[in-house]
């Protein structure tokens, strides 16, 4: 590639991006007594290094579990567990038991944040510049731009970076495993993606499609012959990976469940703090919390979800293709976010990811969601006092995505990929020829009411009476914008194949 | 919609580029701040709430106001927007103040300040001719120009880490530069009437009638007004002196390109020093009125201050005050020297500001300033005699400021970036200097790294480094794919070697137990390695100045 230079810049611009964020303060910075994220992150290091495996998830006098007790799956505790050995290496005191709870200082700050960047580095920035290089049909200006674009995304940035989280290594994984299954290394993708769900359950969002899209695989090859194979080879790597990551804890089946429980918290209720699904937004007019009993908001929640991504993903284990799986993981994933139950207002981020590997297919679109997820993070990041980064990365990245795929001039149906859609609706209303404009209208008025709307949460005081005032509303906007993508994606999954078929015929 | 539309049309990378960079400095304001932070903020207190007749005798603060009253205007002007900020930021008392607003404050005005600087890019992209235009965007001379400029290492981290107000300071000469080079007139009428070499092929008196004139009254009017900004740009003024006389006083040249003297124009010579003057007037005139002048000169030029800065420039005193310390260690080793005799301190650190000789003789501030003439003349002969329009100017302005450089008495290292600006000028125009621009901004920005010594801001400087160094070889580069390799192997073995030079300073050094016996080992290091680089760039520059021919025998040939 006589380009290599430019690649090398990109990610150089992405490192420095990180860095410059990482500069900034953190979640629950000199907030005693629960501090944040970044305790927490810190606080698993002191567990796993100092108390044996059995002891890891279970409450007790050295484990408090009520104090960020380990509630992510074993991969992240091992995780903790290396990055313990380090801080030892450094400074003991970072990870001794009991006394190091709530240490903060200049030089820890440095260690953990650099931990971040070494995991990005490693796991999430290769895939996304092997997964831009594997891309067919785009000139390698285009596939350096799109690199560019996706390692600029400010959401994943702030979460890691600023509020302190190891997404990139959860999203790296799952996103090896996008590359791994597109490019026919089933295997190596399936490995790749179970890796991700060992390390962060929220990976399960991300699940139906891979399954469905490899079993759409093995349907097309035959389930009598090579498909049955290609069936059983894959669930042996999933069964093994599996086995692999949880062995310490198979060896007692009280283990086993304590995990489990520990990862599944259904007592915590349908939705905590202020998130941007139906559930909470909803909660403005009817307060379910307190009117439906727990069980059935549970199944309520798991219809809803189920009922919303089943059509997509039907459609793709029955015309399994590569465009239409990252589709379904974008409508998948976005189901997952509005309608399941326990739903973090991070967990947009695992929206973004499939969001991100179709920005140089609809950018326009693309564009528009990833900068309403960064929105919808807002709440959140004002809480850590990262106002200022969030402002500077999103332009940034708004205007990498301008200047590289000039999204303003890509609006026509074709290009947001409703020209079949549009057609079919023409068969029943003729005067359906506004779409194009109605979208590019949306647009302003979305983009518009979040450039209000923050400017509103940062300058002025809400009401005595109504103290969540603006984070409500950014919620209900979001929450808005989210249902809006989820009918859109929808549409273009359900009328992608449509149309592939019909350029067969034409052609 | 159709604004937007218009706003990302392919002809805005130029936007993009700058709206990038400035994205990219408000990502860096949380980073660590020198004291020339409590500097800047001292003078805006000073200026603020002292009338004029204090200016330059107030001396609460150790950092007293060290730069022309223009400057002083500047931080005056800025302290009247600083009071919406944080009123206690202006006061006198309050030293080693530095609120979040006051931060803020002082950042953004670095940040806005700079606007003055992409305009000035954007004047010089105008002035690089589009001979060589590829078809990719990338490999455009103007493209790979503004980022060289925009994006320089030096100034990103002099100005928006170190804290400096360079970048309005650079906009200025960077401005003052385009108009040498730019004439007045539709652009479109300028290319018709121009051959590719930039000159007029039209008889003199219509050039005139059609206003093609340069415009070298308002550059020499910008470069006034910058000396009276910041008085280190004093160093490169021969170069615009003797420029503006050969080329703008003197109105024709002889075939052979040497001067006609008959061609002198004394309009010519009195409208420019008019500008001068009243330039100056404005500027020293209140003092003057308050007979004051000796004080603020005795403030603009403290020469109280040793040879070298704490951490030597990369010079070449460097290489003489490393040379006095081999030999002195050799001959305490063969006994040639006593050790009763040698001055403690040049043994002990290299850190002391007084650094005295051993084995060579010491140097004083008239040897330094005798130095600095005998290696800026014949740069400046070479634009007498020689003259090669704009670009040779260019070369001697580049010349001018990395001979003070190399010579000056109490030179920082931040000094360097008064060569490197200009000479990303020539870089984009022809293989040999591009050569050379490389050295030169590698082992300058390379020697920048002493600045930066908190952990936090490590990888940044690593990372800009990379960034900007593997961007600027790698398109200059591919701009120059046609010519001969621009380096050798010599070369590129030195380059490679800053590399490890680093990984041992900064990774290797501070885990050995030579870290307290020798504290200062990294640094002189650093600064010995780097002057080797910028002594070679700059002897290699002057030999291609002085063997160029002039404009008019190329032609010919």
């Amino acid at each position: 590639m006589e380009k290599w230079y430019l690649m090398t810049i990109v990610v150089l611009i992405g490192l420095t991006v990180r860095w410059t964020v990482s500069l900034n303060s953190y979640s629950g910075a000199g907030k005693p007594p629960m501090f944040g994220d970044y305790e927490a992150q810190r606080h698993w290091q002191e567990i796993t290094f100092n108390l044996p495996v059995k002891q890891w998830y279970f409450n007790s006098s050295d484990n408090n579990l009520q104090y960020w007790g380990l509630d992510y799956p074993p991969l992240t505790a091992y995780h903790s567990l290396l990055c313990a050995y380090v801080a030892k290496f450094i400074n003991p005191d970072w990870i001794a038991l009991h006394t190091s709870r709530g240490y903060e200082s200049q030089a820890h700050k440095l260690f953990m944040r650099t931990t971040v960047l070494i995991a990005d580095l490693l796991i999430y920035i290769p895939a996304v510049v092997l997964y831009c290089c594997s891309l067919k049909d785009i000139s390698t200006k285009k596939k350096i731009a799109n690199v560019l674009c996706i390692l600029l995304y400010p959401g994943l940035i702030l979460i890691d970076y600023g509020h302190f989280q190891y997404n990139s290594v959860s999203l790296g994984f799952a996103l090896w495993g996008v590359l791994g299954v597109s490019c026919d290394w089933d295997l190596l993708g399936s490995l790749a993606f179970c890796l991700a769900i060992n390390y962060k359950q929220m990976e399960l969002y991300h699940s139906l499609p891979f399954f469905c899209f490899l079993l759409g695989k093995c349907f097309k090859k035959g389930l009598k012959g090579k498909g049955f194979v290609l069936l059983v080879k894959l669930a042996c790597t999933v069964v093994a990976s599996f086995v692999l990551c949880w062995l310490p804890f198979f060896t007692e089946r009280e283990q086993t469940l304590q995990v489990l429980r520990r990862l599944f918290p259904v007592d915590r209720g349908l939705f905590e703090d202020k998130v941007a699904n139906i559930w909470c937004s909803f909660n403005v007019f009817l307060k379910i919390r307190d009117i439906l009993p727990r069980h059935i908001q549970l199944i309520m929640s798991f219809c809803f979800t189920f009922l919303s991504l089943l059509p997509a993903c039907i459609r793709l284990t029955l015309q399994p293709s590569s465009k239409g799986f990252r589709l379904t993981l974008v409508s998948c994933a976005l189901s997952f976010f509005l309608f399941s139950f326990q739903v973090h207002e991070k967990s947009i981020l695992l929206v973004s990811l499939p969001v991100c590997l179709v920005l140089s297919e609809i950018p326009f679109m693309s564009t528009w969601f990833l900068l309403v997820s960064t929105f919808s993070l807002l709440p959140l990041l004002l809480k850590d006092e990262l106002l200022m980064p969030s402002v500077v990365t999103t332009m940034a990245f708004f205007i990498a995505c301008v200047t590289s795929f000039s999204i303003f001039e890509k609006t026509s149906e074709e290009e947001l990929q409703l020209k079949s859609f549009s057609i079919s609706v023409r068969k029943y209303l003729p005067c359906f020829t506004f779409l194009s404009r109605m979208i590019q209208y949306l647009f302003l008025i979305s983009v518009i009411t979040m450039v209000l709307l923050t400017l509103m949460t940062v300058t002025l005081d809400p009401p005595q009476k109504l103290p969540d005032l603006f984070s409500v509303l950014v919620c209900f906007v979001s929450c808005l914008n989210f249902l809006f993508f989820l009918v859109y994606f929808n549409i273009i999954i359900m009328w992608d194949s449509k149309s592939g078929r019909n350029q067969k015929k034409i052609s | 919609m159709a604004a937007f539309t218009i706003a990302a049309g392919t002809g805005n990378w130029f936007s993009a580029l700058a709206l990038g960079v400035t994205l990219l400095k408000c990502l860096l304001i949380p980073t660590y701040h020198s004291t020339d932070f409590e500097v800047h903020r001292n003078w805006l207190a000073i200026t603020h709430s002292l009338p004029i007749s204090q200016w330059y005798y107030e001396a609460t603060s150790e950092w007293t106001l060290d730069y022309p009253p223009f400057f002083a205007w500047f931080e005056y002007i800025l302290s009247h927007v600083a009071k919406y900020f944080d009123q206690e930021m202006l006061n006198v008392r309050n030293l080693n103040y530095s609120s979040s607003r006051t931060l803020l404050f002082q950042r953004f005005s670095v940040i806005f300040m700079d606007v003055l600087f992409v305009y000035a890019v954007h004047e010089c992209c105008k002035c690089i001719d589009g001979k060589k235009v590829g078809k990719e965007l990338t490999e455009k001379p103007k493209f790979i120009l503004s980022v060289l400029l925009m994006w320089n290492f030096g100034l990103l981290i002099v100005d928006h880490i170190h804290f400096q107000y360079n970048g309005f300071l650079f906009g200025l000469m960077l401005l003052s530069i385009a108009r040498l080079f730019q004439r007045q007139g539709l652009p479109i009428l300028s290319r018709l009437v121009l051959n590719s070499g930039g000159q007029a092929i039209l008889p003199p008196r219509l050039t005139k009638v059609l206003g093609l004139q340069k415009r070298h009254m308002e550059g020499a009017f910008f470069f006034a007004v910058l000396l009276h900004f910041k008085h280190i740009y004093l160093y490169v003024a021969p170069a615009y002196g003797v420029y503006l006389l050969r080329s703008y006083c003197f109105t024709a040249n002889k075939p052979d390109g040497s001067v006609r003297w008959n061609s002198f124009s004394f309009v010519r010579v009195i409208s420019l020093g008019l500008v001068v003057f009243l330039v100056s007037a404005l500027s020293l005139g209140p003092f003057l009125a308050l007979n004051q002048l000796p004080q603020v000169f005795s403030r603009l030029f403290p020469f109280k201050r040793g040879l070298c800065h704490a951490y030597w420039a990369p010079n070449f005193w460097a290489l003489y005050n490393a040379l006095d310390k081999v030999l002195s260690v050799i001959g305490l080793k063969l006994k040639f020297l006593d050790p009763n005799n040698i001055p403690k301190a040049s043994m002990t650190s290299g850190l002391v500001q007084q650094f005295q000789h051993t084995v060579l003789p010491s140097v004083t501030p008239l040897t330094t300033l005798i130095c600095t003439l005998i290696a800026i003349l014949p740069s400046i002969f070479c634009l007498w005699f020689k003259p090669q329009g704009p670009r040779g100017f260019l070369r001697c302005l580049t010349l001018c400021a990395l001979s003070s450089f190399m010579f000056g008495w109490h030179v920082h290292e931040k000094a360097i970036l008064l060569a490197i600006l200009p000479m990303s000028l020539l870089s984009v125009q022809k293989a040999g200097d591009a050569s050379i621009f490389l050295i030169l901004t590698t082992t300058g920005h390379y020697s920048l790294f002493p600045l930066l010594f908190t952990a936090p801001e490590l990888p940044i400087k690593i990372l800009l480094m990379l960034l900007f160094t593997i961007y600027s070889i790698s398109s200059l580069k591919t701009l120059f794919r046609k010519e001969k390799p621009l380096f050798n192997w010599m070369e590129t073995f030195y380059l490679l070697g800053l590399g490890p030079l680093e990984v041992c300073c900064e990774f290797v050094f501070p885990f050995t137990s030579w870290k307290v016996k020798y504290p200062f080992l990294p640094l002189l290091l650093t600064s010995v390695y780097c002057a080797v680089g910028i002594t070679y760039a700059w002897f290699k520059l002057y030999v291609s100045v002085l063997i160029d021919p002039p404009v008019g025998k190329t032609k010919k040939q």
